[in-house]
C-alpha cells in the first residue's frame, strides 16, 4: 500500500497509461456515448420507431395497399358514394372510408405520406444545405459579405410566409412552371417556397455557431500552421457544427410536413390527383358533418407523424448535446 | 560576444479601431493594444515577456505569429520583413514559426482525434503524404512529448490539462520549427503540472535548438524559463534586461512593484519588506496616458516631467535597459525587493 500524497513530479493521468493494465478501461467513442443516451429515453425510441414505421409505409405504399387490398388512390368509383353524392364510410373493404369521388381513403393515407415526406426531406435537405453555406459564410467572414447576407435574412424573415407562397404557387402554376421552368408547378412549388422561406433560420443557427467557434484557438493553431480558409472551414469548424445542424434537421422535417400540409390546404401544393394529406384536410372541410373520416385519418397521419418526428428531434438534442443530459 | 538576432521587432504598433454605427460604421478611436514596441530575440535564446492583462504581450505574440496585421511598424525574420506579407507569402515561414497556445481546452479542436491534431501541419504543408509514414512521425512526436504514442486515436477531452499542453507542443515542434511563440502556455494549468511543461520546453529547446518567445505574466515562471526578460506596460516595453540583471535589481518602478508583489518564502525577509503596492487600475489602453504611461500610478512620478517628456529606452544602471526618467536606486530596490538584495 503505498499511496504517494505528495508525488508532484508525477502527473496525474487519468486516460493515461495505466489504461493498459490488466484492467482495461474501454475509450468510448462520442457515437457509443449518444446511442448510449439515446437508448435510455424511451420516448425517443418509440418516437423513433413511428418514425421509421412512417417511412417504410412510403416507401411501401403500393405493397401494403396490395395487401389491403384496397383500390388504387387515383381511382374513382362512382358506386361508392349514395345517390346525394355523399361518400360512404368505413366498410371492411374501405377501412378509411371513401372521398366524395370514391377514392379510397386508406390507400391516399398511405400515398400521402409519399408525398409528405418527399417534400419534407426535399425541403429540409435544400435548406440546411443554403442555410449552413450561407451561416458559414457570413459567420467566418464577417465583414460586409456577413452585414449583406444578415439583412437579406432579415428581409426574407420578414415575408407573409403563407401570402407569399399564394403568390408564388399563382404564379408558378402553369405549364412551364417558372424560372425558365426550374420550378415546376405541383411539390416543385412548395420544395421552393419552403426553402425560400426557411433557410434563415438554420443561416442563423450556424452563423452564431461560427461566430464563436471562429475565435477559439484551434482555429488559430490551424492559421497559424498556414491552413487555408477552405480548410479551416471544412476540417476544423464545420466537425464542431454537425451536432446542432443534426438537430435543427429534425426539427425542420415536421415543420415541413405541416407547411406542405397548409400550403396543399391553400391549394398551392401538389396537383388534385396526387394524393396529400393537407389536400384531404381542405377538401374534406366542406363534408365533415356528413363524412367525418375524410379528415379524421389524414388528420391523424400527420398529427402522429410530425409529433414523432418532433419527439425525436428533442431526443436527438438530448442525446447528442451532453450538457443538457440528466 | 554579438549573439545573432533571429526576429528583429521594430516600431511595432497594433490599434484595434473602436467603432460605432450600426450600418455606416465609423471609427471613433482605436484601442492601442501595442504601439510602438522594439526588441530583438537572438538565435537560441529564451526570451520573456511579461506584464500585466491587458498590456498587450499576446497581442504582440499574434503579431510576431502573423495571427494579426500589425498596423505598423516592422518584424524581420532572418533579415525578411514579414510584417507586410500576404498569407501565400508567409505559408513557407510558417514552418518555421509555431505557435503554442494559452488554454488546452480551446487550442485542440475537440472533433478530431490526437493523431489528426499533430498531423495537421504536414498534411497542411503537404510533408510525408504518405499516411503510414506520418503515423509514424506523429507517434515519434508523441513519445518525444511524454504522451503514450498508443493513445494516437484518442479524442482531447480523454485528456487532461497537462496532457493536452503536451499535445499543442508536439503540434508546434511537428515541423521543426526555428522560433516557438508560447503565449502563456503554462498559465492554464495546475502549478504541479507548470513545470513539467516548462521542463519539457526547455528540454525541446536544448533538443531542437529552438528559439523561444514566452509569453506570460508569471514573474517565477519566466524567471525559471527565460535568459532575457521584456516587462511590458499598456503597450510598450517599460524595462529590457538579461533575467538575472531583473531580477536583482530592476530599474523601473513598474519592475520593481511588479516583483515586490511576489510573496517571499521567508517570514523574516517578508516582514522587513516595504511591499510597493500600485493603487488604482491599469488605465485604458484606448486612451492611454501622455508621455510615460506608468506616471499616473508611479511613485516616483515627478509631474512636468514623467507626464510631459516621453522616457526613452536606454541603458540604466546594472545593464538593464529601461524607460524611466528617475529609474529606482539599489537602496529603494533593496527595501521593496528584498530577495533580491539577498
Amino acid at each position: 500500500m503505498s499511496t504517494p500524497i505528495l508525488d508532484l513530479a508525477r502527473e496525474p493521468e487519468p486516460a493515461g497509461h495505466e489504461a493498459d493494465g490488466p484492467t482495461t478501461i474501454a475509450a468510448r467513442s462520442p457515437l457509443e456515448l449518444f446511442w448510449r443516451r439515446l437508448r435510455g429515453d424511451k420516448i425517443a425510441l418509440t418516437a423513433l420507431t413511428i418514425v421509421v414505421f412512417v417511412v417504410l409505409v412510403a416507401i411501401l405504399a403500393p405493397l401494403i395497399i396490395k395487401i389491403v387490398g384496397t383500390p388504387k388512390p387515383n381511382i374513382t368509383n362512382s358506386d361508392l358514394t349514395d345517390d346525394f353524392g355523399q361518400p360512404l364510410g368505413p366498410t371492411a373493404s374501405h377501412p378509411f372510408g371513401v372521398d366524395q369521388l370514391g377514392r379510397d381513403v386508406f390507400s391516399r393515407v398511405v400515398y400521402g405520406a409519399r408525398v409528405s415526406l418527399i417534400t419534407a426531406f426535399a425541403a429540409t435537405t435544400l435548406t440546411v444545405l443554403i442555410g449552413v453555406s450561407i451561416g458559414l459564410i457570413a459567420g467566418y467572414y464577417r465583414g460586409w459579405a456577413d452585414s449583406l447576407l444578415t439583412r437579406t435574412m432579415d428581409l426574407v424573415l420578414a415575408f407573409p410566409v403563407l401570402v407569399l407562397a399564394v403568390g408564388v404557387g399563382v404564379a408558378c402554376s402553369g405549364a412551364d412552371g417558372c424560372l425558365n421552368g426550374l420550378i415546376q408547378p405541383g411539390l416543385g412549388v412548395v420544395i421552393f417556397v419552403i426553402t425560400l422561406t426557411s433557410w434563415p433560420y438554420m443561416a442563423r443557427i450556424v452563423r452564431g455557431q461560427v461566430l464563436s467557434l471562429r475565435e477559439r484557438e484551434f482555429v488559430d493553431a490551424a492559421r497559424s500552421l498556414g491552413a487555408s480558409d477552405t480548410r479551416i472551414i471544412f476540417r476544423e469548424i464545420l466537425p464542431n457544427l454537425v451536432a446542432p445542424i443534426i438537430v435543427y434537421a429534425t426539427v425542420l422535417i415536421p415543420q415541413n410536413i405541416l407547411y406542405e400540409a397548409a400550403l396543399s390546404f391553400l391549394g398551392v401544393g401538389a396537383d388534385p390527383d396526387t394524393a396529400s394529406w393537407g389536400q384531404m384536410i381542405s377538401d374534406a372541410t366542406t363534408i365533415f358533418r356528413d363524412a367525418w373520416w375524410y379528415m379524421t385519418f389524414p388528420g391523424l397521419a400527420l398529427l402522429i407523424t410530425v409529433l414523432a418526428f418532433n419527439l425525436v428531434g428533442d431526443g436527438l438534442q438530448d442525446a447528442l448535446n451532453s450538457r443538457t443530459a440528466k | 560576444m554579438a549573439p545573432e538576432p533571429i526576429i528583429q521587432v521594430k516600431d511595432l504598433v497594433k490599434h484595434f479601431p473602436i467603432k460605432s454605427g450600426v450600418i455606416i460604421s465609423r471609427q471613433v478611436g482605436a484601442v492601442r493594444a501595442v504601439d510602438g514596441v522594439s526588441f530583438d530575440v537572438n538565435a537560441g535564446e529564451t526570451l520573456g515577456i511579461v506584464g500585466e492583462s491587458g498590456c498587450g504581450k499576446s497581442t504582440t505574440a499574434r503579431l510576431i505569429t502573423r495571427l494579426l496585421e500589425p498596423t505598423s511598424g516592422s518584424i524581420l525574420y532572418e533579415g525578411q520583413d514579414i510584417a507586410g506579407m500576404s498569407r501565400k507569402q508567409l505559408k513557407p515561414l510558417r514552418r518555421d514559426m509555431q505557435m503554442i497556445f494559452q488554454d488546452p481546452y480551446s487550442s485542440l479542436n475537440p472533433r478530431k482525434t490526437v493523431g489528426s491534431i499533430i498531423a495537421e501541419p504536414f498534411v497542411v504543408h503537404g510533408i510525408e503524404p504518405d499516411d503510414g509514414q506520418r503515423k509514424k512521425r506523429v507517434q515519434e512526436l508523441m513519445d518525444q512529448v511524454g504522451l503514450n504514442p498508443e493513445h494516437y486515436n484518442r479524442l482531447p477531452h480523454e485528456f487532461s490539462g497537462g496532457q493536452r499542453q503536451r499535445i499543442g507542443v508536439a503540434r508546434a515542434i511537428a515541423l521543426k520549427p526555428k522560433v516557438v511563440v508560447a503565449d502563456e502556455p503554462v498559465s492554464a494549468l495546475d502549478v504541479s503540472i507548470q513545470a513539467q511543461i516548462l521542463n519539457l520546453l526547455r528540454e525541446l529547446q536544448h533538443d531542437l535548438g529552438l528559439t523561444i518567445i514566452f509569453i506570460a505574466h508569471d514573474l517565477s515562471v519566466v524567471r525559471h524559463m527565460c535568459d532575457r526578460i521584456a516587462v511590458m506596460y499598456l503597450g510598450k516595453i517599460v524595462e529590457l534586461a538579461g533575467a538575472d540583471e531583473l531580477y536583482a535589481h530592476p530599474r523601473h518602478p513598474y519592475t520593481g512593484a511588479l516583483l515586490s508583489a511576489v510573496p517571499v518564502p521567508d517570514p523574516v525577509l517578508a516582514a522587513a519588506k516595504k511591499r510597493q503596492i500600485l493603487g488604482g487600475d491599469v488605465p485604458s489602453p484606448a486612451n492611454p496616458p501622455s508621455a510615460c504611461r506608468f506616471h499616473t500610478r508611479c511613485p516616483k512620478v515627478v509631474l512636468g516631467t514623467c507626464d510631459v517628456d516621453p522616457p526613452a529606452l536606454e541603458v540604466k544602471e546594472g545593464g538593464n535597459v529601461a524607460a524611466c526618467h528617475f529609474p529606482l536606486t539599489d537602496s529603494e530596490i533593496a527595501l521593496q525587493v528584498p530577495t533580491a538584495a539577498a
